[in-house]
């Protein structure tokens, strides 16, 4: 690989490594594109997600001997199954995107509080993740879900209570390490308060591994999110999931594999696009890391 | 690593074991609405019924006692009726604990045998097409949603070709009597192969589908560590003297290049636990995962608070144990 030699920094050098990874580029692509056609849904969805049919029940795709105006062919109930996953797209990206933000943003403030401050915080915070750690996380989700109930919100609301763990310790560790640091230091030394030096200090020079993780993790709760829907745990019908689409198509397997199969290519080809970008974003950012 | 070192972690986890019960208790407790009326739901019950059932889930008393009697409870294994089943909830998920437990192994069991061979390969032959190929597959393992890849299995091997039932764990008439409780022990003990082989079929396509995501992890762990251990200086002496190299690899590099892919696999059992809900739905397997399931949309909450409580526990002690496995492996890390 080529580097300019002239002066840069370790940001620019992140941008051009990403830009010459091929594969980063297009998974970040094709990631846009289907994030695009969820946003722009009501303009590209060639049917209303929701209108039922029993006249179009089971429908096979166009190349099967179906018609163009249901490309995908239909559902159980005759429903359009590409406008299905168009809108299906938002609930997985918007749960996906929500989660982690939130996440992020407490993880974050508990993590520099906990490496920072020290002391009865530290203990908290490191003793309430430790408990959290303790639950494998698709069995908390379902529990919490059990009790309160399926819907958006709940969903949202079951998977942050335990995915904020994840860059609270990351930030934890991160802190730690730059609390010794002669940045730090100096700003103390200037009379920065404390909320200046975390915010303004240190959490720049710590937000790219924060970055780069929540990514990840994005695939990750777009996987668990399916799974709660697919178990009936999620959003409620007949708002369209892609984890519940699938559920649905079980009962069709053997007439009519399309119902649970164009669902689950979504979440396949969605997720591994993710999972694509952010492991060019590590490479790009954290050189160290790419073994 | 001394044995006093163990006993002091084994102790720390005591808080972490309290915190987590204190959640589990939690989340029944503070569930909005009256757990009593959603449990009876729309069946017809007398107020003397509905105070029995009260009374029989403590929730007639103040939440701190109530604590205090669900630890004492959980402690002696005593978790109340489940509802449904009209049974205690420790036994009917007794009952369902060897069908998750041998699927867990069986699962565990192949995602080793897939992923160390592939990790070892892709590790000695660096940059070459089958490294690339292991990558892009564990890529594709990670992404893998398991409910609908279990479905495709299905689909495939069951739907159209025929080679596996569709679900269940062994048919009516293999049935042998239980000892371990695992089948595909229980069949060779009784020294039945019909029956082992029908256990066999049933349980391949639920643990492939289970294994698949923790192959893709573990072949990671296997190429890194592989390929570190490579660089090392006794590799290298022991190439240097003229060592074939399978044996340099096979005998002196594989022992060390494990260490990490052991300990990640103990850690990954903990997650197979909630795999196995979704698996064992799909394939209808009669386990603790399915069970779960069930009891939540019936509205089972003492066995669903029960389960979520087992099921942590076991994930704490696995952690655990995958904690002192890595320390007692590797001489180089004291705890």
């Amino acid at each position: 690989m080529r580097i300019n030699t002239g002066v840069q920094s370790p940001l620019g050098l992140g941008w051009m490594r990403l830009q010459q990874n091929r594969m980063a580029i297009s998974a970040a692509i094709v990631a846009l594109v289907i994030i695009a056609a969820a946003l722009a849904a009501p303009l590209i969805a060639p049917q209303d997600p929701n209108e039922a049919d029993l006249f179009r029940r089971l429908q096979p795709p166009v190349w099967l001997g179906g018609e163009w105006a249901f490309p995908l062919g239909c559902d159980g109930l005759g429903r359009d199954i590409l406008s299905r996953l168009i809108y299906g797209a938002r609930i997985s990206i918007f749960v996906g995107a929500l989660v982690v933000l939130i996440a992020s943003v407490v993880g974050i403030l508990a993590g520099l509080a906990a490496g920072y401050l020290g002391g009865w915080v530290d203990r908290v915070i490191t003793g309430l993740v430790d408990i959290l750690l303790g639950f494998p996380y698709l069995i908390f989700a379902i529990g919490l879900m059990a009790m309160m109930g399926a819907g958006f919100q709940n969903i949202v609301l079951a998977l942050v209570y335990k995915e904020w763990v994840v860059p609270c310790r990351i930030v934890r560790g991160e802190t730690l390490a730059a609390r010794e640091q002669d940045y730090v230091e100096a700003a103390r030394a200037l009379g920065a308060s404390r909320s200046h030096v975390m915010l303004r200090e240190i959490l720049p020079n710590i937000l790219s591994p924060v970055i780069v993780v929540a990514t990840v993790r994005m695939a990750h709760v777009i996987i668990l999110e399916a799974s709660l829907s697919f178990l009936g745990l999620g959003v409620q019908p007949p708002t369209a999931s892609w984890g519940s689409m699938v559920s649905e198509g079980r009962e069709f397997l053997l007439d009519a594999w399309w119902v649970s199969t164009f669902p689950g290519i979504a979440i396949l080809v969605l997720v591994m696009a993710i999972n694509v970008f952010s492991q060019g974003l590590r490479d790009a950012f954290d050189p160290r890391m790419q073994e | 690593m001394r044995f006093g070192k163990v006993v002091e972690r084994f102790i720390g986890l005591i808080p972490v074991l309290l915190g987590v019960s204190v959640i589990v208790f939690l989340m029944i407790t503070l569930t909005p609405g009256d757990p009593v009326q959603i449990m009876l739901g729309d069946a017809r019950s007398s107020p003397e019924q509905e105070a029995a059932l009260r009374r029989d889930m403590g929730l007639d008393r103040p939440i701190h006692e109530r604590f205090i009697l669900f630890i004492a409870n959980a402690l002696r294994g005593e978790f109340g009726l489940s509802f449904f089943h009209r049974r205690p909830v420790i036994e009917v998920i007794g009952e369902r604990l060897p069908a998750t437990i041998e699927l867990t192994l069986v699962a565990l069991i192949l995602a080793l045998a897939i992923a160390i061979p592939l990790g070892v390969i892709a590790a000695v032959k660096r940059n070459s097409w089958l490294d690339r190929l292991s990558t892009v597959g564990s890529l594709f393992g990670v992404s893998l949603p398991g409910f609908w890849f279990g479905i495709l299995l299905i689909l495939l091997f069951s739907v159209k070709l025929g080679w596996f039932p569709v679900s269940g764990r062994i048919g009516f008439s293999a049935e042998v009597r239980a000892v371990t409780g695992l089948l595909l022990i229980d069949t060779l003990l009784a020294g039945r192969l019909d029956s082992f082989w029908q256990a066999l079929r049933h349980i391949s396509l639920p643990a492939l589908t289970l294994a698949l995501p923790m192959a893709a992890v573990l072949t990671r762990v296997t190429r890194s560590s592989m390929i570190e251990v490579l660089r090392t200086d006794y590799v290298l002496f022991a190439e240097a003297k003229g060592l074939r190299k399978a044996r340099v690899i096979g005998l002196h590099a594989l022992k060390n290049a494990l260490i990490p892919t052991v300990t990640v696999a103990a850690l990954e059992t903990g997650s197979l636990l909630g795999g196995n809900m979704i698996v064992e739905t799909v394939f209808g397997w009669p386990g603790l995962g399915r069970l779960v399931v069930e009891a939540i949309f019936s509205r089972n909450y003492p066995l669903v608070q029960a389960a979520v409580l087992l099921y942590a526990v076991t994930y704490v002690l696995l952690n655990f144990f995958a904690d002192i496995l890595y320390t007692w492996l590797n001489p180089k890390v004291r705890l």
